[in-house]
């Protein structure tokens, strides 16, 4: 008896959650259907679902247009490459906050967290002059910078959550038995705060791909990401859909199949330690 | 336990993340605040002289400079809201035994990984256009007029696509923290006969509170500086033009890097004003 | 397809002694309209024959204005080449951003530019940038949908003929709807024809001593007329539609009549797109009678920064593109209908151009529009459907925005007008007129 309630419940509560979860993936879904229609099809009344003829004919246009694996191995190396400075900044920093807390560390992981809140078009004059300055306009090494600044406060904060969950005994066992500062961080610390730091990782990354101001406004034809691959899509001359959908398709693709590859860890990670 | 060598250490190793965070923010920021006092027009020769607070003066009195606050805290306030209820019924239901749960985890949090530019090229192209969006067709299907979204409901239609972009993370956190539930205490609380929404009142919603906060405080920070979404959409148009825009319009439409200085600096003072604001009600939860 | 191999490899066999010993890559910013993608689609037509490699910087056009304005008034030095408008040139030219192209070869045969585009790309007499195609505006209509209303279209109308035939070409029921005209905000988009259109009013944007004429009735008279036209005749949401939308919307048949760039003729002609390319017929934009017509004028061309570090490939660039050769490649790849149009008389003069059917009514619209001289009553500006001062466009774009709202239903004409002049006053006078 029991046991059919619940089998009961269980299927409402699947029922419903995947009505929920496919609404929630919908756009997404059209998106890429509509990226192996032709551009008839695409604005076709009433709009075809499934039973069309499936082309890749967008997707040769765009690959034509413009050197995808360029954009994407730009994509690859900025975000990956910031997310990683940005931690290598943020682990001794966050270590130190959450062990050798003062009376001050919650104002500086404040003030380190307001300083997200700058407004990115009121500075891009003057970013963009101190570039010209260090001649690292269109350079990824220029994008790495500023894209680790600006999520370096959440990389710290959410290192800082993970660290503090992490009980002190064990780090004083460690002084205890003779590890230096250097030790105790590489060898008992970052081995227990791994998971963290893999999140951490992973939402920086996510975070950085996706960033759309500085990416396009600091770059030209060499370090260009996949957002300005998709700043050549948006309305131009005709029908487009099919071909905007091809193109978004190409600049979500990698993104999405590295989020759900690493969906559990992300999940099990992004705690930021104090949730609990 | 922190000895005197520990804690120079710790300074130590906080050094190279604060000193790029303070030149980050300083040497922008004291940039912006030189212009703000300068006439600065790059179209019309650069730099022409101090003009005291005049940029200032002219940023709040032109008439863009309330409605742009106000639609600013809108969206912020309006998306919050969307996210942060829809996001615990989606964790509560999430974490109820199903079939298939991973994948639909899966489905849920995948906008988090669209591009907020591809995200609103395909909402408004795709979905909100009034002729060939998919929503019009919908419409038209039950027999109504297609609702003609960006124009007749911009903010709404703003707010909905941030939302949908954010709904996944404000989930996500809040699932972890409704797994950790003491299941106990809720079927104790099941026991004594508690109702539904007394169990939810009493027991989830106070356990949820601080990843709440969290969703809040991370929320506030990105949906501030919110720009593509409104770049790509309606330019600033229909009442949907935030501060952020605003000071675009300044700086690179009218070239008026002094005017759109000054509002940079009433950006920063506006985001400083939400930021007390939420660590009154919320940095509480933080401490403990 | 073959036929562009052939072209290259005959390139190939007569650039192999011809090019020069230093290969440059230059940096070429772009916007995404279909004649630019063609270009880019050609470069190795360049490569071949000169040497010199192109990296593509394609963008939206939004996007591509802010960057290249960003770009040239830091002096960042991003682009070699820029891709910029009528608008920007003689304010950058001004300003000694721009390397002059006065110097152009003699095979260039600068003096087969057309007049006008030459003009409106020049500043104190030198030009500074290179039209690759050149556009007007022009009503493009439906001539089954007219002959269905029962009217026949004059090559010269009247406002007053155009909203009559709009209202009765109107039939919503099956999406049909008599005129689309352009009502998303921005200085380039409502703003380019509204502007144009009011000239025809016989209104203006300035007094000769700068002062905003948004208060005069003229302005009134041209914002009733157009937003009661648009909400009778005009199609769902025309308050975010563009060139782009419209041009979408013609294409699927959706539209009796649309007044926009003559540029488009092409598209909504070209049957792969066009379910209407065959009932497409076109005339000059209206008038009111008083001696103005609402048409513009505009080039998207070519200049080069100053200080750029490939000044001599960019400019071999230029001449490759805006070229008489250049045009006959594309119309040997993609035929005569498809050339870069508006920027050069002898494209006119061609035989093989003179059966293309909105040929004649190109160059009788780009020949009629007249930007030193732009409005019925006196101007102390340059430009038809703006004005070249540098704050324009700033200014524009929040007019526009007014006027969208209006045409949204969210303000009335009056409140809209109000606005403008209110925030138009404000801008000039923190420009310091």
């Amino acid at each position: 008896m029991a046991r059919a309630v619940t089998n009961q419940r269980k299927t409402i509560n699947t029922i419903l959650a995947w009505a929920v979860g496919l609404l929630i993936f919908f756009p997404i879904l059209w998106t890429i259907l509509t990226s192996f229609k032709t551009e008839a099809q695409a604005i076709s009344d009433p709009p075809v679902f499934l039973f069309f003829d499936w082309t890749l004919e967008n997707y040769a246009v765009v690959q034509e247009r413009s050197n995808y694996m360029r954009f994407l191995w730009n994509s690859v190396l900025i975000a990956g490459g910031s997310t990683l400075l940005g931690v290598i900044i943020a682990v001794p920093a966050a270590w130190s906050m959450a062990f050798v807390p003062s009376k001050r560390t919650k104002d500086i992981l404040l003030w380190m967290l307001s300083t997200k809140m700058l407004p990115a078009v009121g500075v891009l004059y003057p970013i963009y002059l101190i570039f010209i300055k260090f001649g690292i306009l269109d350079s990824r090494i220029g994008l790495i910078i500023v894209l680790m600044l600006i999520n370096l406060p959440i990389i710290i904060w959410m290192l800082y959550t993970y660290f503090k969950e992490i009980p002190g005994e064990i780090l004083e066992a460690a002084r205890m038995d003779g590890a230096t500062l250097k030790e105790e961080i590489l060898y008992v610390l970052t081995p227990m705060a791994i998971p963290g730091i893999a999140s951490t990782i992973l939402l920086n990354f996510i975070l950085a791909w996706n960033e759309a101001f500085w990416t396009l406004n600091l770059t030209a034809a060499k370090a260009a990401p996949l957002t300005a691959f998709i700043a050549s899509y948006s309305s131009p001359e005709g029908l487009f859909y099919a071909k905007l959908s091809a193109a978004s398709t190409m600049a979500i693709a990698p993104i999405l199949i590295l989020g759900w590859f690493s969906q559990k860890q992300l999940v099990r990670g992004l705690t930021f330690g104090a949730v609990k | 336990m922190a000895t005197q060598h520990s804690r120079s250490a710790a300074r130590l190793m906080m050094a190279p993340a604060v000193i790029l965070l303070l030149g980050w923010m300083l040497v922008p920021l004291s940039m912006t605040v030189l212009f703000s006092f300068k006439k600065y027009l790059p179209m019309r020769g650069g730099d022409l002289g101090w003009v005291g607070f005049d940029n200032y003066v002219r940023f709040v009195s032109s008439s863009a400079f309330w409605p742009s606050v106000q639609a600013t805290l809108l969206i912020v306030g309006g998306v919050l809201l969307i996210t942060v209820v829809l996001g615990v019924v989606l964790a509560l239901l999430l974490d109820q035994p199903m079939w298939g749960q991973g994948i639909v985890r899966i489905l849920v949090i995948a906008p988090f990984f669209v591009m907020p530019t591809v995200s609103a090229l395909v909402w408004k192209n795709m979905f909100m256009d009034p002729v060939n969006g998919l929503l019009a067709h919908v419409w038209k299907f039950f027999g109504a007029a297609p609702v003609e979204w960006l124009s007749q409901a911009s903010m709404q239609s703003i707010i909905l696509i941030v939302s949908w972009q954010w709904l996944p993370f404000a989930t996500l956190i809040l699932l972890t923290a409704v797994q950790s539930l003491d299941s106990e205490q809720l079927e104790a609380a099941e026991m004594d006969g508690a109702p539904v929404f007394k169990r939810f009142w009493y027991i989830i919603l106070p356990h949820l509170a601080r990843a709440i906060t969290v969703v809040v405080l991370i929320q506030t920070i990105f949906l501030l500086s919110i720009f593509a979404e409104i770049f790509v959409t309606t330019q600033g148009s229909f009442g949907t033009k935030t501060l952020t825009y605003l000071i675009f319009q300044r700086v690179l439409e009218s070239q008026n890097v002094g005017l759109g200085s000054a509002g940079g600096v009433y950006a920063i003072i506006l985001a400083n004003i939400v930021a007390i604001f939420l660590m009154r009600i919320v940095g509480k939860n933080l401490d403990a | 397809m073959k036929s562009s191999i052939r072209v290259l490899m005959g390139a190939c066999a007569v650039s192999a002694i011809a090019s020069s010993a230093f290969a440059d890559t230059i940096t070429i910013a772009t916007v995404n309209n279909g004649d630019m993608i063609r270009m880019q689609g050609l470069t190795e037509d360049f490569t071949a024959k000169t040497g010199h490699e192109v990296e593509w910087v394609t963008l939206e056009e939004n996007v591509l204005r802010q960057r290249v304005t960003t770009d040239i008034s830091t002096k960042g030095g991003a682009f070699d080449v820029m891709t910029i408008g009528m608008y920007e040139t003689p304010i950058w030219g001004k300003n000694g951003w721009l390397v002059s192209l006065d110097d152009l070869p003699a095979e260039y045969n600068a003096d087969d530019i057309l007049p006008a585009m030459r003009g409106g790309l020049s500043y104190d007499g030198t030009m500074y940038a290179a039209p690759f195609y050149g556009e007007s505006s022009m009503i493009m209509y439906r001539t089954d949908l007219m002959e269905k209303a029962g009217l026949e279209m004059p090559d010269a109308p009247t406002w007053e003929f155009v909203a009559d035939a709009a209202r009765k070409m109107t039939d919503k029921e099956n999406e049909v709807y008599g005129i689309c005209l352009r009502g998303k905000a921005g200085w380039g988009e409502n703003m380019a024809f509204l502007t144009a259109t009011s000239n025809a009013f016989g209104a203006r944007w300035f007094d000769e001593n700068w002062k905003p004429q948004f208060d005069s009735p003229q302005w009134k008279e041209t914002l009733t007329f157009y937003l009661d036209l648009m909400n009778e005749a005009g199609p769902p949401g025309a308050s975010t539609n563009g060139f782009n939308e419209n041009l979408s919307l013609f294409q699927q048949g959706k539209c009796g009549m649309w007044i926009d760039a003559t540029v488009a003729a092409s598209f909504v002609t070209n049957p792969d797109d066009s379910t209407v390319a065959d009932k497409v017929g076109f005339a000059l934009a209206p008038d009111t009678g008083l001696g103005k017509r609402g048409n513009w004028l505009w080039a998207w061309a070519l200049a080069i920064p100053a200080g750029t570090q490939n000044e001599a490939a960019a400019k071999e660039f230029i001449q490759w593109a805006t070229s008489t050769d250049y045009i006959e490649l594309v119309a040997e790849n993609e035929g005569w209908a498809n050339v870069p149009p508006g920027a050069r008389i002898s494209l006119y003069e061609n035989e093989n151009y003179k059966d293309i059917p909105f040929a004649k009514m190109t160059l009788e619209s780009i020949l009629s529009a007249d930007p030193n001289n732009p409005t019925v009553d006196p101007v102390p500006y340059v430009g038809v459907q703006f004005a070249a001062i540098p704050e324009f466009a700033g200014i524009a774009t929040e007019v526009g925005q007014e006027f969208s709202a209006a045409l949204a239903g969210q303000q009335t004409a009056e409140e809209a007008l109000a606005k403008a002049q209110a925030l138009t006053s404000d801008a000039m006078e923190a420009a310091g007129y």
